[in-house]
C-alpha cells in the first residue's frame, strides 16, 4: 500500500458526499432544506451555520490528516524530519484547546437565541390559529377547535397565518412533523406539548410521525396543504356542510388500533382534547376510559365508512377504507 | 393431551416465518456439531477445566472476544435484512411486526452484546498485562462477570426461536413497550438479558477501577500509566455511574409488566417520560463508556506505529476524564423535542457541545504523534488512519445536532442514524478493531493475515461510507427512522438502494476478517519475541502468547513507555541490568461456581421472561446458595513454584 | 484456615507480591466502590420516588395510611443494631471472638426483627388496599421501600454465613475483612434507612 493516496480519497469521498448533499438540497425531495414558512427557515439558517462552522474544524483537519500521513510515511528515501520523543508544545496544545472552546461558543450563541425565539410566535402580528392533534395508533386527529371541525390524516391551514398546534397522544408516544414548515414535537398521552408553525405561502406539505409507536407507525402520514384564508374558509364552509359530525363513539372506534383513511368531520365532541389529556394527566382521578365502550360499539364501523370529502385526494397507496380492528393491539390487520 | 401439548408448542415457540425457521434448524445443527466434535475428541473435560472454569484474564479476554464476533455476526445480519427491505419501497420482504423486531435486537445486540463484550474482551487482554500485573484484583468476580454476560446474551438471543423477539427498540420506550403495546414475552426478554448481562458489567467496572488503582507495576504512577489503561478507567467509572440506573430502569419497567405497577404507564399516574429520562442518564454515558477505550487503543496504536511519544499526554489524561464527567450532564439532548423550557434544552445544548472541546483536543493530539513521527501502514495504524477523518465528520454533525433547535428538524430521522452509526463504527468498532489486531499476536503468539486484512479493511471503509453519507441526505429528505417501508413518491429510493450497497460491502468486509481469522490460524507470521510492532507498553516486553501468571518477574517501571526506555538504554548501552531474583507466583484457582452460578441466573431469568414465578425461585435460590459456597471457600488460591517458572520461561525461550 | 495462615506465614517477599494482607484492603477498596454503585441505586429509586411521590391517581394517600409509630420503632431498631455492629467490630479489634459473634448475633436479631416490622407494615397497607398496582405513588414506595427491606435481608444471609465462619476459623485476615465489608454494608443501609425515614414517612406525613 502506498502511503498517502487513501486518506485522501476518503476526504474526496467526505466532500462528494456533502456537495452532494448541497447540491441536491435545491431539489425539493430535501425537504429539510426547502423551508416553507419562517420556523423551518429559522432552522435552516441554524443548520447553514452549523454546517458553516463544522467545515471551518472539518476540512482542514482532514487536510491536515492527509498531509501528515502522507509527509511522515515510513519510507526508505523519506527525509521528513524524525522526533521521536517531541511530545509537547504548550503553545500548540493551547492553540488546540481554543480553536473548539471559539467555535461551540459562536455556535452556542446562536444555539441559545433560537431555542428561546422557537418557543414564541413566529409571526407576532397575526393572532395564531389553534389546531389541536392527537396521535392515535396509527393516525393522526386534528381538532380545530375555532372552527369546530376535526380531520385525520389530513390538515389544512391558511397560508401567513400562524399556527399553535397543541399536541397530545392516546397511543404510545409519537412525533408531530412537518418538515417544510418547522422541526418536530413529541406527541404524548396526558401531556400538550406546543408547536407554533406558518406556511408562508399556499402549498402541499408532507407530514409524518416521527417517533416509533409500533406496527402501524410507517403508515402515520399526512398531507398538510396550506391555501389562502379564503380558500381555507370555503373549505371548512364544505366540511361543515357536506360531512357527517363525529361522536364520542366514533372518537372510540378511531382510538382503536388500526389504519385509517382521510376523514373529515362538520363537529367533534366539545372539549375532546381536553378530555384527553386529561384522562392520563397525572395526578389527576382517572377517568374510566373504554372498555365498556369498546364493546359496545363493537359494529361501529360501518358508520365510519362514510368519509369525510376529502377521502379522494389522497395519492398515498397506504390510504385504504377506514377498518377499526374489533380485536386488540396484537393483531391489526395491515390491508396491504 | 396432544392439542395442548401443540397448543403450548406454537404459544412458546416463534412460528410461521421461514427465517425463523431456518435459524431454528441452523442453531439445533450447531448444537449437534458441537457437542459430537466435544464427545467424538472427548474434549468436554478439556473445555470444563481449561475455559468455562477459568479465571485467567487473558482466557476471559479470548472468550468475551469470540462472543462479541459472534454477536457481531447476528447485528450484522439484522442490518442487512432491513437495509434488504429498504432497498426498494414498498418491497415486502420483512412485515412491519418482524422488521421492527430486527431493529430493535440490532441496536440492542450491537450496543450490549457486541460492542460491551469486545471492549469488556480489549481490558481483560490487556489491562493487567499493561499495568505489570499478575491477573485483575478479582479473578473470580471477572469470570463471574462473563457467565453473567454470556447467559444474558444467550437469553436474549433465545427469544428468536422461543416467545418472540422484542420490538419496542432498542431503548424500549415505555408505553409502547407496557404490556398494552408490547404484550407477550418478546419484551421481558430484553429485560432480562440487559439485566443479567448488567449484573456482570457493573463486576467488571469494579474490578477494573480497583486493578488500575491497585495493581500497577512498582513505580508506575498514575502519570506514568499508558493511555489505554486511562481509558479504561475512565469507561469504568463511567459503569459504576451509569450501570445501577439501568438497573433500576429496566427493573421498574419489568414491575410495570409483571405486577402491575404504574411507573411508566400512561394510566394510574405513572410517567412514561420519566423513563426517557432515566433509560438516557444510562444510555448518554454509554455511548461513551464503549468509545472512550477506543481513544485509548488509538493513542497506543498511533504512538508504536508513528514511532514516537504520544503527542499532549497530560491533555489526554485530562480529555479522557474531562470525558467521563460530561458525559453524565448531557442526557436530554435526546429528547429536545419533548417540549422542556427553554432553559433545560439550552443548557444541555451547550453541556453537548463542550463534549466536543475534549474530543478535539485528542484528534489533534494523534495528527500531532504522527507529525515528526515515521508512519508504518500496519493493519492497525490503518484503522487508526482511518478513523481520524471518519470521527471529526461523524464528531462534527455531533455538534450540528447539539444545536437544539436545528434538533427539531433531524431527530429521529436518517441524519441521526447515519451520525451515530459514523461514531459507533467509525469510532468504535474502528477502534476495537484496531486493537484486536494490534494486540492479536500478544494472545495468540501469531499476527493476522495482512493481505486478506487490507481487504477486509476497504471493504469496511468504503462501504461504511457508501452506506452512511446517503442516510445524511435522506435525513434531509424527512426520511425517519423505523420506518420499515416507504412509497415511490418521496424520491427516497436512489440513496436507500446506494446505502444497501453500502451495508452489503461492509457485510462482505466481515466475511473477509472471518478468512482473514482462519487463514492465520495456520499461515499467519509467528510471533517469536514478544515484541512484533516495536511495542511501547509493558505488555511487549513478556513472551506472545503471554504465560498464564503474565510476568515472572515483575517490572520495576521508570517511565512512561517504561518497555521503549527500556530498549532504547539497551541499544545504547547505558542499560543497567538487575539481577533477577525468581519467586513463587500466587495465583488464583480455576472455579466452576461463575459458571454454575450464572446458569442459575439464566433459568431465574428464562422464569422472569415467562412470569413463571416458581421457576424464577429456583433460579434465585441456585443463585444463593452458589454465592453461599463461595463465601464457605478459603482454599482458593496456590503458588507456582520458582521450577515451574522458570521451566515455563524457558519453553519460551526466556533464561533465568 | 491453616492453610491460608500457613501460606501468609510463608510471607514470600512482601515487596512484589500481593500477599494476603494486601489481598483483603483489595477486597475492602472494592466494597467501597460496590457501596457507590449501591448509592447510585437507591439515588435512582429515590429520584422515582420524589417524581411520583404525589401521582395518587385517585388512589389512598400515604398521608392516610402510614403509621408513624411503627416506623418510628424501626427506626430505633436499626439504629440500635448499627450500634450493635459496631460493638462488634469493637470486639473484633480487641480480638475476642465469641464476643464478636455475640454482638453479631444481637445485630441479626435486631435485623429480622425489624424485616417482622417491615413485613406487618406492608401486610397492613395491603388490606387498606394499598398495593404496587393502586397508583404509582404506591408502585415508587413499594419499590423503594422493599429494595431496602430486601437489602436488609440478605446482609441478614450473609450475617449468618459470617458468624458460622468465625466460628470455625476464628479471627483471620479474612474472616476479619468480611466482618469488616459486613459492617460497612450494615451501616451504609442504616444511612439510606435515614433518608427514607425522612423522605418517605416524615414527609408523606407532614
Amino acid at each position: 500500500m502506498s502511503g498517502g493516496k487513501w486518506p485522501r480519497r476518503l476526504q474526496l469521498a467526505v466532500l462528494a458526499a456533502l456537495a452532494s448533499i448541497m447540491l441536491a438540497g435545491c431539489g425539493s425531495d430535501y425537504v429539510v432544506l426547502n423551508p416553507k414558512g419562517p420556523v423551518a427557515q429559522t432552522q435552516y439558517d441554524l443548520i447553514m451555520i452549523s454546517i458553516i462552522l463544522c467545515s471551518i474544524i472539518i476540512i482542514p483537519v482532514i487536510a491536515l490528516t492527509a498531509f501528515i500521513v502522507y509527509r511522515y510515511r515510513d519510507t526508505p528515501n523519506n527525509k521528513a524530519t524524525y522526533k521521536p520523543n517531541w511530545a509537547h508544545s504548550t503553545k500548540l496544545e493551547v492553540i488546540w484547546w481554543s480553536i473548539p472552546i471559539v467555535i461551540i461558543a459562536i455556535l452556542g450563541y446562536f444555539t441559545v437565541r433560537d431555542t428561546y425565539a422557537l418557543k414564541e410566535n413566529p409571526n407576532k402580528e397575526v393572532q395564531p390559529m389553534v389546531i389541536q392533534v392527537t396521535s392515535l395508533d396509527w393516525k393522526w386527529l386534528f381538532t380545530y377547535p375555532e372552527q369546530n371541525i376535526a380531520t385525520v390524516n389530513y390538515l389544512q391551514i391558511p397560508a401567513g397565518v400562524p399556527v399553535q398546534f397543541q399536541i397530545s397522544a392516546e397511543a404510545p408516544m409519537n412525533s408531530f412533523w412537518v418538515p417544510e414548515l418547522g422541526g418536530q414535537i413529541y406527541a404524548m398521552a396526558g401531556m400538550t406539548t406546543e408547536l407554533y408553525l406558518q406556511a408562508d405561502h399556499p402549498g402541499e406539505f408532507q407530514g409524518r410521525g416521527a417517533n416509533f409507536t409500533g406496527e402501524g407507525f410507517a403508515h402515520m402520514q399526512f398531507n398538510v396543504k396550506a391555501t389562502s384564508q379564503d380558500e381555507f374558509d370555503q373549505w371548512v364552509k364544505e366540511v361543515k356542510g357536506t360531512t357527517p359530525a363525529m361522536s364520542k363513539e366514533d372518537y372510540e372506534q378511531l382510538r382503536k388500533p388500526g389504519l385509517s383513511d382521510v376523514l373529515t368531520y362538520s363537529s367533534f365532541p366539545e372539549g375532546l382534547f381536553e378530555e384527553i389529556v386529561s384522562k392520563y394527566s397525572h395526578g389527576h382521578p382517572m377517568e374510566t376510559g373504554g372498555s365498556m365502550h369498546d364493546s359496545m360499539h363493537m359494529d361501529g364501523d360501518k358508520k365510519e365508512s362514510a368519509p369525510g370529502s376529502e377521502a379522494g385526494e389522497k395519492k398515498d397507496e397506504s390510504a385504504h377504507s377506514t377498518h377499526h380492528m374489533p380485536n386488540t393491539a396484537m393483531t391489526p390487520v395491515m390491508s396491504h | 393431551m396432544w392439542e395442548s401439548l401443540k397448543e403450548f408448542a406454537s404459544w412458546f415457540f416463534v412460528t410461521g416465518d421461514p427465517l425463523i425457521y431456518g435459524a431454528m434448524v441452523s442453531i439445533a445443527l450447531t448444537m449437534v456439531a458441537i457437542v459430537f466434535v466435544l464427545t467424538k475428541y472427548k474434549k468436554w473435560g478439556w473445555l470444563w477445566r481449561e475455559w468455562l472454569t477459568t479465571v485467567d484474564h487473558k482466557r476471559i479476554g479470548i472468550m468475551y472476544l469470540i462472543a462479541s464476533l459472534l454477536m457481531l455476526f447476528r447485528g450484522g445480519v439484522d442490518a442487512l435484512l432491513m437495509r434488504v427491505q429498504l432497498a426498494f419501497p414498498n418491497l415486502e420482504f420483512l412485515h412491519s411486526d418482524h422488521y421492527n423486531a430486527i431493529f430493535t435486537t440490532h441496536g440492542t445486540i450491537m450496543i450490549l452484546f457486541m460492542a460491551m463484550p469486545m471492549m469488556f474482551g480489549l481490558f481483560n487482554m490487556v489491562v493487567p498485562l499493561q499495568l505489570g500485573a499478575r491477573d485483575v484484583a478479582y479473578p473470580f468476580l471477572n469470570a463471574v462477570s462473563f457467565w453473567l454476560f454470556m447467559f444474558g446474551a444467550m437469553l436474549f438471543n433465545l427469544s428468536f426461536v422461543i416467545g418472540g423477539s422484542p420490538d419496542a427498540g432498542w431503548l424500549s420506550y415505555p408505553p409502547l413497550s407496557q404490556n398494552d403495546f408490547s404484550p407477550g414475552p418478546g419484551q421481558n426478554f430484553w429485560i432480562w438479558g440487559i439485566q443479567i448481562s448488567g449484573i456482570g458489567s457493573l463486576a467488571t467496572g469494579i474490578n477494573f477501577i480497583v486493578t488500575i488503582l491497585k495493581m500497577r507495576a512498582p513505580g508506575m504512577k498514575l502519570m506514568k500509566m499508558p493511555m489505554f489503561s486511562w481509558s479504561v478507567l475512565s469507561s469504568c467509572i463511567m459503569i459504576i455511574f451509569a450501570f445501577p440506573i439501568l438497573t433500576v430502569t429496566i427493573a421498574l419497567l419489568y414491575l410495570d409488566r409483571f405486577a402491575g405497577a404504574h411507573f411508566f404507564t400512561m394510566d394510574g399516574g405513572g410517567n412514561p417520560m420519566m423513563y426517557l429520562n432515566l433509560i438516557w442518564m444510562w444510555g448518554h454515558p454509554e455511548v461513551y463508556i464503549v468509545v472512550v477505550p477506543a481513544f485509548g487503543i488509538f493513542s497506543e496504536v498511533v504512538a508504536t506505529f508513528a514511532k514516537k511519544k504520544l503527542f499532549g499526554y497530560t491533555s489526554m489524561v485530562i480529555a479522557v476524564m474531562g470525558i467521563s464527567i460530561l458525559s453524565f450532564f448531557t442526557w436530554a439532548h435526546h429528547f429536545f423535542t419533548m417540549g422542556t423550557s427553554a432553559n433545560v434544552i439550552a443548557f444541555f445544548a451547550i453541556t453537548t457541545m463542550l463534549i466536543a472541546i475534549p474530543t478535539g483536543v485528542k484528534i489533534f493530539n494523534w495528527l500531532f504523534t504522527m507529525y515528526r513521527g515515521k508512519i508504518s501502514f500496519k493493519q492497525p495504524m490503518m484503522w487508526t488512519i482511518a478513523f481520524i477523518p471518519c470521527f471529526v465528520v461523524g464528531g462534527a454533525t455531533g455538534v450540528m445536532l447539539a444545536v437544539a433547535p436545528a434538533d427539531y428538524q433531524y431527530h429521529n430521522s436518517y441524519f441521526l442514524i447515519a451520525h451515530f452509526h459514523q461514531v459507533l463504527i467509525g469510532g468504535v468498532v474502528f477502534g476495537y478493531l484496531a486493537g484486536i489486531y494490534y494486540w492479536w499476536p500478544k494472545l495468540f503468539g501469531f499476527k493476522l493475515d495482512e493481505k486478506l486484512g487490507a481487504w477486509g479493511f476497504w471493504l469496511w471503509n468504503i462501504g461504511f461510507y457508501v452506506c452512511f453519507m446517503p442516510q445524511y441526505a435522506l435525513g434531509f429528505m424527512g426520511m425517519t427512522r423505523r420506518y420499515y417501508t416507504y412509497g415511490w413518491d418521496l424520491g427516497w429510493e436512489p440513496l436507500n438502494l446506494v446505502s444497501t450497497v453500502g451495508a452489503f460491502l461492509m457485510g462482505a468486509g466481515f466475511v473477509f476478517q472471518v478468512w482473514q481469522i482462519t487463514y492465520s490460524i495456520k499461515h499467519g507470521e509467528r510471533d517469536t519475541t514478544g515484541d512484533p510492532w516495536n511495542g511501547r507498553t509493558l505488555e511487549w516486553s513478556i513472551p506472545s502468547p503471554a504465560p498464564f501468571y503474565n510476568f515472572a518477574v515483575v517490572p520495576q517501571v521508570k517511565e512512561l513507555d517504561d518497555f521503549w526506555r527500556v530498549k532504547e538504554e539497551k541499544a545504547n548501552g547505558t542499560y543497567k541490568e538487575e539481577p533477577v531474583h525468581l519467586e513463587p507466583i500466587h495465583m488464583p484457582k480455576n472455579s466452576g461456581l461463575p459458571f454454575i452460578m450464572s446458569f442459575c441466573w439464566f433459568i431465574a431469568g428464562f422464569g422472569f421472561v415467562w412470569e413463571w414465578t416458581w421457576m424464577a425461585a429456583i433460579g434465585m435460590v441456585g443463585v444463593a446458595l452458589v454465592m453461599w459456597a463461595r463465601s464457605f471457600q478459603y482454599d482458593t488460591d496456590y503458588y507456582v513454584p520458582v521450577d515451574e517458572v522458570r521451566r515455563t520461561e524457558a519453553s519460551l525461550g526466556r533464561v533465568y | 484456615m491453616q492453610q491460608v495462615a500457613n501460606n501468609h506465614e510463608h510471607g514470600h517477599a512482601h515487596d512484589h507480591e500481593h500477599g494476603h494482607e494486601d489481598h483483603e484492603q483489595l477486597k475492602v477498596l472494592g466494597f467501597w466502590i460496590f457501596l457507590v454503585t449501591d448509592c447510585i441505586l437507591f439515588g435512582s429509586l429515590f429520584a422515582t420516588y420524589a417524581v411520583l411521590m404525589h401521582s395518587y391517581a385517585g388512589g389512598p394517600t400515604g398521608k392516610e395510611l402510614f403509621e408513624l409509630p411503627g416506623v418510628i420503632a424501626s427506626t430505633f431498631i436499626l439504629l440500635t443494631s448499627s450500634f450493635t455492629s459496631g460493638l462488634a467490630i469493637l470486639a473484633m479489634n480487641k480480638g475476642k471472638v465469641k464476643e464478636l459473634i455475640g454482638w453479631l448475633v444481637v445485630t441479626a436479631l435486631l435485623g429480622l426483627s425489624f424485616i417482622g416490622l417491615e413485613i406487618s407494615e406492608f401486610t397492613h397497607l395491603v388490606h387498606e388496599g394499598a398495593t404496587m398496582s393502586t397508583s404509582a405513588f404506591w408502585s415508587a414506595f413499594f419499590t423503594l421501600v422493599g429494595t431496602h427491606g430486601v437489602h436488609v435481608s440478605v446482609g441478614l444471609f450473609w450475617m449468618v454465613a459470617i458468624m458460622m465462619q468465625l466460628r470455625r476459623r476464628g479471627l483471620t485476615p479474612v474472616t476479619r475483612r468480611k466482618v469488616t465489608t459486613l459492617s460497612l454494608y450494615w451501616h451504609f443501609l442504616d444511612v439510606v434507612w435515614i433518608f427514607l425515614f425522612t423522605v418517605v414517612y416524615l414527609m408523606g406525613v407532614m
